[in-house]
C-alpha cells in the first residue's frame, strides 16, 4: 500500500473546466460527492481540500537570525495548486484509476505524485508499510 | 586463439539473450530492478570464469538465475545492512509465495518476462523511457550499445535509465501483466514501443542492429502471447519488411518498390512472415499490425511490381483504415489508389489529406511521383523539392535529389524546342 497525492491545478487564478452556472454547479457537487463515497467505502480517501488563490498566500523565511513574512507564494508562477486529494492506492495503476474517476468529476487535469513517506518524522515509517 | 575468440562471443551471445530472462525473475524474488541486474552482473562474472573451464552449462539461464539468487542473498547476510534489507526481501518474496507462486526458483518463468515487458512499457513513463528501459533490460543491450543507438553519450543514457527506474520505485509502477480489461491498450503501447525500435533501426543504418533486436522482442513476446494475434502480425510485418532490406538501397540511394531487385529479398523471412499471416487469417482476428503484415505479404508474394496484386492492398488499406483513420494510412491507400484507378484518382486522394501532412516528406514524395505520371513537371518538381528539404536521412535525399533531376533533364529537350519555335 503507498499514498499518493492528486492535485489540480489552476491557472492564473483560474482552474479550466470549472463549473459555470448553478447548473454546473450543481451536477459537479453531485458528481463529487459521489466520487468521495466511493473513495470512503473503499479506505481510499485520507484527505482532500480546496486551497484559496496564492493571493492569500504567505511566506517564512528566515533572515539575519530573525523571521521574515513576505505576502505571496513561494514561487513565482503562473500555476499554482488549486486542491488535492490524499489517496491509499495498492500501486501506480490502482492510482492511476482513481485519479480517472476524479478527472471525471472534477473535468480538469490532475498530477499524480507518489509520497516519499508520511506521518511524523519520529516514527518515519514508509506509506503503508 | 580463434578459439577463444569463438568461445567469448558465444558467452557473450547467451549473456545478451539471458539477461532479460534472468533480471526477469530476479525481480521477482528481490522486489527491485537495480539490485536485480547487480545480481545478473555479477552471476556473469562468475560465469565469465566457469563456463572458459566446464563449457557454457545446457540450460545457461537458470544457471545465472540460481548463482545470482544464491550469491544476492549470502552478500545480504554478510553485512548488517543487508541483513535487515535481507528479512524485507523475505517478505517480499513470501509474499510472492503467498500469491500461489511458488514455483522452483531455478530457471527463468515466461511469465517474468512479460510482467518485466509490461513495466517497462507503462504509459506512466515517458516514451524515449520505456524504450531504453526495453532495450537495457528486456534486450539485454549494454548501457553503451543503447546510448549508441540513440546518439547520446553513456552517461547521459545511464541517467536517463536511473530516473526511469526511480519512477518505477518510488510511484510504484506495479511488475504484472495488466488485468484483461486493460491488456489491449496496454499491449498496443508494448508493441509501438517494439515496432518504434524496428523504426528508429531502419532510418539509419548506423543503428541497423536495433532492427534485429525489434525482430528478436517481437519474437519473444508472440512466444509468450500465444493468444494475441497482434503480437504475431508484429513480428510477420517486421520480418517482411526486413526480408526487402537487401534490395532496398543501392550505392546509398533509396530503390523504390517498383525497381527493387526482387531476387535479392530474402526468402526465409519472407516465409516465415507468409506463415504468420496466413495463420492469422484462419484465426480471424484482425488488428492493425496483422493488417499491415497483410499488405507486405502482399507485396512479398509477387514476382514483379506489376505483378503486384493491387485491388487486394487497396482493400487491406480501407480494412486497415477502420481501425486506423490515420492521415498516414490515408496517404498509403492513396498510392495504391495510384495503381489501381490511376494518378488521377490518386492526386485526388491525396489532395484530401496534404494539409494533414505538409510536414512529412513522404506525402510530398507521393505527390510528386503522382504529378510527374500527370505529366505536370513544375509541380512535381516542387513537391519533390519540398520532400526533399523535409528527409530526414541521407538516402531518401540522394533519391529525392535523383528524382528532381530527372524531371529537369526530361524538361530540357521541351523547353528547347518552345525557345526554337519562340
Amino acid at each position: 500500500m503507498g499514498q499518493y497525492l492528486l492535485s489540480t491545478y489552476a491557472v492564473e487564478g483560474e482552474v479550466r473546466g470549472a463549473p459555470r452556472t448553478p447548473e454546473e454547479m450543481q451536477a459537479f457537487m453531485g458528481r463529487v460527492v459521489a466520487l468521495e463515497a466511493e473513495m470512503d467505502a473503499s479506505g481510499t480517501f485520507v484527505f482532500g481540500g480546496a486551497l484559496h488563490g496564492p493571493d492569500a498566500a504567505t511566506v517564512v523565511r528566515v533572515s539575519d537570525g530573525g523571521v521574515v513574512m513576505t505576502d505571496g507564494p513561494f514561487a513565482e508562477s503562473k500555476e499554482h495548486i488549486a486542491g488535492f486529494y490524499i489517496i491509499n492506492a495498492d500501486d501506480l495503476d490502482a492510482a492511476l484509476a482513481w485519479a480517472g474517476k476524479v478527472v471525471d468529476a472534477l473535468n480538469h487535469p490532475i498530477e499524480v505524485r507518489p509520497f516519499r513517506a508520511t506521518g511524523r518524522v519520529k516514527d518515519s515509517v514508509p506509506p503503508g508499510a | 586463439m580463434n578459439r577463444t575468440v569463438a568461445a567469448h562471443r558465444e558467452t557473450e551471445r547467451v549473456f545478451r539473450e539471458v539477461y532479460g530472462q534472468a533480471v526477469a525473475t530476479l525481480i521477482r524474488v528481490f522486489g527491485d530492478i537495480t539490485f536485480a541486474e547487480d545480481a545478473v552482473q555479477d552471476a556473469f562474472v562468475v560465469a565469465i570464469d566457469r563456463w572458459r573451464t566446464g563449457g557454457i552449462p545446457p540450460n545457461p539461464a537458470g544457471w545465472i538465475v540460481t548463482t545470482a539468487r544464491n550469491r544476492a542473498i549470502d552478500g545480504l547476510r554478510r553485512s548488517a545492512r543487508g541483513r535487515e534489507l535481507h528479512e524485507q526481501l523475505e517478505v517480499v518474496a513470501s509474499t510472492a509465495r503467498g500469491r500461489g507462486d511458488d514455483r522452483e526458483e531455478g530457471g527463468p518463468v515466461s511469465d517474468d518476462q512479460l510482467r518485466l515487458i509490461f513495466t517497462c512499457c507503462h504509459p506512466a513513463l515517458r516514451i524515449e523511457h520505456q524504450v531504453a528501459l526495453t532495450l537495457r533490460l528486456v534486450g539485454g543491450l549494454s548501457v553503451n550499445e543503447v546510448a549508441r543507438s540513440f546518439l547520446v553519450s553513456e552517461s547521459a543514457m545511464a541517467k536517463r535509465l536511473v530516473r526511469a527506474k526511480y519512477k518505477i520505485r518510488a510511484a510504484k509502477i506495479p511488475y504484472r501483466v495488466p488485468a484483461e480489461a486493460d491488456l489491449p491498450e496496454r499491449l498496443r503501447s508494448v508493441l509501438s514501443v517494439v515496432y518504434l525500435i524496428y523504426n528508429t533501426g531502419g532510418d539509419d543504418p548506423e543503428r541497423a542492429s536495433l532492427r534485429s533486436d525489434a525482430i528478436r522482442l517481437a519474437r519473444s513476446l508472440a512466444a509468450l502471447m500465444p493468444n494475441e494475434p497482434e503480437a504475431a502480425g508484429l513480428l510477420a510485418l517486421m520480418l517482411l519488411n526486413e526480408s526487402r532490406m537487401p534490395a532496398r538501397t543501392a550505392q546509398g540511394t533509396l530503390v523504390l518498390l517498383r525497381d527493387q531487385d526482387r531476387t535479392r529479398w530474402d526468402r526465409t523471412m519472407i516465409e516465415e512472415g507468409h506463415a504468420i499471416v496466413r495463420a492469422c487469417v484462419r484465426r480471424d482476428r484482425p488488428g492493425p499490425f496483422q493488417l499491415q503484415a497483410a499488405i507486405q505479404a502482399v507485396h512479398c508474394n509477387a514476382d514483379s511490381f506489376e505483378a503486384t496484386d493491387w485491388p487486394q492492398i487497396v482493400a487491406l488499406y480501407d480494412h486497415l483504415f477502420s481501425f486506423m483513420p490515420t492521415p498516414v494510412v490515408a496517404l498509403n491507400r492513396a498510392i495504391a489508389i495510384g495503381e489501381t484507378e490511376g494518378p488521377g484518382a490518386a492526386l485526388t486522394a491525396l489532395d484530401a489529406i496534404a494539409a494533414d501532412l505538409d510536414n512529412y516528406h513522404l506525402m510530398h514524395a507521393a505527390r510528386g511521383t503522382t504529378l510527374r505520371r500527370l505529366g505536370q513537371r513544375d509541380a512535381a518538381k516542387a513537391a519533390f523539392e519540398r520532400a526533399a528539404h523535409l528527409a530526414a536521412t541521407e538516402a531518401d535525399r540522394r533519391f529525392l535529389a535523383q528524382q528532381i533531376e530527372e524531371l529537369v533533364e526530361d524538361g530540357a529537350p521541351s523547353r528547347h524546342r518552345s525557345d526554337g519555335s519562340g
